[in-house]
């Protein structure tokens, strides 16, 4: 038996206990956090909640609503209006009035203004967006307190900057905005990639109809309630729910003059096909299986933080997460075994407490579709690993993972899982490893482990990915363009990069 | 004198540095102003594209490897050739029924793109690349990239300017293309090729066919391994348009349409033609001690 899975099996005879082989800390019993919950006693929600158009809230025409559960608990938290083409005609309309009458006549700078108000507004209702986030989509709550929610107050801060500064931005050309944007966003991040969508097209002069997920409209209806608050003109934000037949409706809206879509690869090319032919401008944020290469003379132990949190960010629902790990050979064997010591040190549970790492999977659908998962990669040959940590009796909960001993064909390398699971390969010359990260159709983020600054430039600059994070993952800023190559997308979102979508250059 | 009987020039391909003919062996009658035929050009096949696809690929690497400074220097070395051929392009143009005013200045014209474009080699990524001022300690920095591989269709009139104007913006920023000349006036393209196999561009880097743009358009839009489409027709039918758009759904090729209805103005140049075939990379590094 190898000195690794004896290690292994040391770990799994006692629940929870952190070690490191290199230090050979360790600790006498395991330490045992207390519950330290978020109340979300101050924090309200309706039971039911309408579509916002023109300013209002308005029941949907066909008066279907549909219930979003609480994956931490698969308890009903509210139910959302299914927006069908009626309702959406009228989201539309009032987006182009609003376009025509009040938000293109506008002065810039006073448009700016509106936008700096929301971003203020956010700040100030911050918690509040922080826990709602939490209880509909799973996310622990540090996260969304910490990441998501700061996140979305800045993108708006700085997008509401660039309003009345558009002459700067585009050499010898000026700007003009395109109309109305139809916007589809997923359940990863709900709050700030409504952020990333809304603040450059309102910036930029454009209205819009935005169409939160299913599973995690929430944070979007309140952020309504705030736009009515901050005064905004009516109709210059709409937002309608539902599921695809209503994104759909969105997308082959007439009216619509451009499409910013994130999600999955599979749908970016649906809409790709139907937008085929049209003048309508388009972004697409997609999928990603995103490299991390890790060589030898890399800071080992910055390198197994920067692995872990780029896949076990957000339950690794994260397009760009880091979910291929590279290791040079020489240095695989202790990589492997940190990252397992690592990884048993992780908090999986409800999200609302203030130490949880790792909260809910999603929702059932992706809970389920993460296990089939596994067990293609179990039925694969690969060897699995999992934490031995507890995890809760209800709701969708998935433990840290990986997989050694794969394959470059396997499924699990070349499929976007979209889960807390990595697949470890080993490679020995650079050449080799950045071969392997670029034999993928996707190409959205990659890490680069080295203390070598001139081997992070050389890889930066060799592997196809729009995002490169060396000796770092999983970072953002409203000021960093973001966005993929090959079959992960078109287009930039974030930074100066991130107004082209929403302009017309003359 | 008058006797002797002059050698005709055999118009072939353009692919990987070399001038071979078609594989399929198909060629088709191209006609000069007064309808006599003027040469039998290469019908190229989905074949042709995908050796010509495979000779693009395998410069990419190399192409963007080449330092900003000597990408320019090469594109200034094509326009010399040029320049030194000027006599040359200016009588084919004839043939084929310019007048030889309008024929100059097509020439010349070609010719001052490419000085243009070179110009802009080293100046573009200063241009639309930035620094990114991101509040967490990290430095971060975003850069065009080429995108890979471009298929290109070139402009059916202006034979030799339109040719020019949708190549040099493509290869300046690092990419290698496939270019389909024009269906009905292929011969300057050809004639080009030899400018450029002279003027220290590197084989693959630009690959010429002739044909058919109906016969090609379906290998040129769905060919996995390209990474863009070029073209341009102002008049295009949307039925082809849009056959266009869905197969580049396939591996979500970037579609670049450019309906320039005079090549001679000021809106068939400017550094957006570039960065429309450039990616944004941006990287992140910790700063710290």
């Amino acid at each position: 038996m190898s000195e690794d899975s004896k290690q292994a099996e040391a770990v799994e005879e006692k629940p929870y206990k952190p070690t490191s082989p290199s230090s050979k800390l360790n600790f006498d019993g395991f330490w045992e956090y207390d519950d330290a919950p978020q109340s979300a006693d101050h924090v309200e929600y309706k039971d039911q909640y309408d579509l916002f158009i023109d300013g209002e809230f308005v029941a949907p025409e066909k008066g279907r609503y549909f219930d979003s559960l609480n994956p931490a608990t698969e308890e009903k938290l509210t139910s959302f209006a299914e927006a069908t083409q009626q309702d959406i005609d009228k989201a539309v309309q009032a987006a182009r009035k609003a376009f025509n009458k009040s938000w293109s006549t506008l002065e810039a700078k006073e448009r700016g203004k509106y936008i700096f108000r929301i971003a203020r507004l956010i700040q100030e209702r911050a918690r509040e967006f922080a826990i709602l986030e939490s209880m509909d989509g799973g996310k622990p709550i540090r996260e969304s307190r910490d990441v998501d929610v700061p996140l979305a107050a800045a993108h708006f801060f700085y997008y509401a900057g660039w309003a009345d500064k558009l002459d700067y931005a585009f050499p010898g050309k000026k700007a003009e905005p395109l109309g109305v944007a139809g916007q589809i966003i997923p359940w990863n991040f709900p709050l700030l990639m409504l952020a990333w969508k809304i603040a450059p097209a309102l910036a930029t002069g454009n209205t819009v109809v935005l169409k939160p997920a299913e599973t995690t409209s929430l944070t979007a209806l309140k952020f309504a309630e705030l736009c009515k608050d901050a005064g905004l003109p009516d109709g210059v934000v709409n937002i309608v729910t539902g599921a695809g037949q209503t994104g759909s409706a969105i997308v082959n809206h007439d009216d619509i003059d451009k499409i910013a879509f994130t999600g999955s690869t599979e749908v970016g090319k649906i809409i790709k096909k139907s937008l085929a032919g049209t003048d309508k401008r388009y972004t697409l944020e997609l999928g990603g299986k995103g490299p991390n290469i890790i060589f030898e003379d890399a800071p080992l132990d910055q390198a197994v933080e920067g692995v872990i949190n780029a896949i076990f960010f957000n339950q690794g629902h994260v397009c760009c997460a880091g979910s291929r790990l590279f290791v040079q050979e020489g240095v695989a064997d202790t990589v492997i075994q940190k990252l397992r010591d690592r990884m048993e040190t992780l908090i999986v549970g409800d999200p609302l407490d203030k130490n949880t790492d790792v909260g809910a999977i999603n929702s059932e659908q992706q809970y389920n579709k993460i296990n089939e998962y596994l067990e293609i990669g179990v039925n694969e040959g690969a060897e699995m690993y999992q934490s031995s940590c507890q995890i809760p009796e209800t709701g969708y909960f998935c433990r840290p993972t990986l997989f050694t001993n794969v394959g470059q064909s396997n499924r699990i390398v070349q499929e976007e899982i979209f889960g807390p699971v990595l697949t470890i390969q080993t490679f020995r010359t650079a050449e080799e490893g950045i071969k392997k990260a670029n034999n993928t159709p996707y190409g959205l983020a990659g890490g680069v482990w080295t203390d070598k600054g001139s081997k992070i430039f050389k890889t930066g600059s060799e592997i196809r990915n729009g995002v490169v994070w060396s000796n770092t993952f999983n970072k953002f800023d409203p000021t960093s363009p973001f966005g993929g190559y090959k079959e992960s997308g078109e287009g930039r979102e974030g930074g100066l990069q991130g107004l082209y979508p929403y302009v017309k250059l003359q | 004198m008058s006797d002797r009987i002059e050698v005709l020039k055999t118009y072939k391909t353009y692919v990987g540095g070399n001038f071979p003919r078609t594989e399929s062996g198909r060629y088709y009658k191209v006609y000069d102003g007064d309808d006599n035929i003027l040469a039998n050009a290469c019908q190229c096949s989905r074949k042709d594209l995908r050796d010509a696809v495979v000779a693009a690929r395998n410069a990419q690497k190399g192409w963007n490897n080449r330092s900003a400074y000597n990408r320019g220097q090469i594109l200034y070395r094509i326009a010399e050739m040029l320049e030194t051929r000027k006599a040359q392009f200016v009588e084919e143009l004839e043939t084929i029924g310019y007048k030889t005013k309008k024929a100059k200045a097509e020439v010349e014209a070609s010719i001052d793109r490419l000085i243009y474009y070179a110009g802009w080699s080293d100046k573009y990524q200063q241009v639309f690349g930035t620094i990114n001022p991101v509040s967490s300690s990290h430095f971060n920095f975003s850069m065009p990239e080429p995108m890979g591989v471009v298929n290109v269709w070139a402009p059916e009139e202006r034979p030799l300017l339109g040719l020019v104007s949708v190549m040099a913006p493509v290869i300046v920023g690092g990419n290698t293309c496939v270019i389909l000349a024009s269906e009905k006036y292929p011969l300057s393209a050809i004639s080009f090729a030899e400018v450029l196999n002279s003027s220290d561009v590197p084989g693959g880097v630009v690959n010429i066919l002739t044909g058919f743009k109906n016969e090609l358009l379906e290998h040129m839009t769905t060919h996995k391994d390209v990474n863009a489409f070029f073209y341009t027709d102002p008049d295009i039918e949307q039925g082809k348009r849009k056959q266009i758009d869905e197969n580049a759904t396939l591996n979500l090729k970037r579609v670049r349409r450019k309906p320039v209805e005079d090549w001679l103005s000021e809106e068939a140049q400017s550094p957006y033609y570039i960065t429309d075939f450039q990616e944004t990379k941006t990287t992140w590094h910790p700063v710290g001690l």
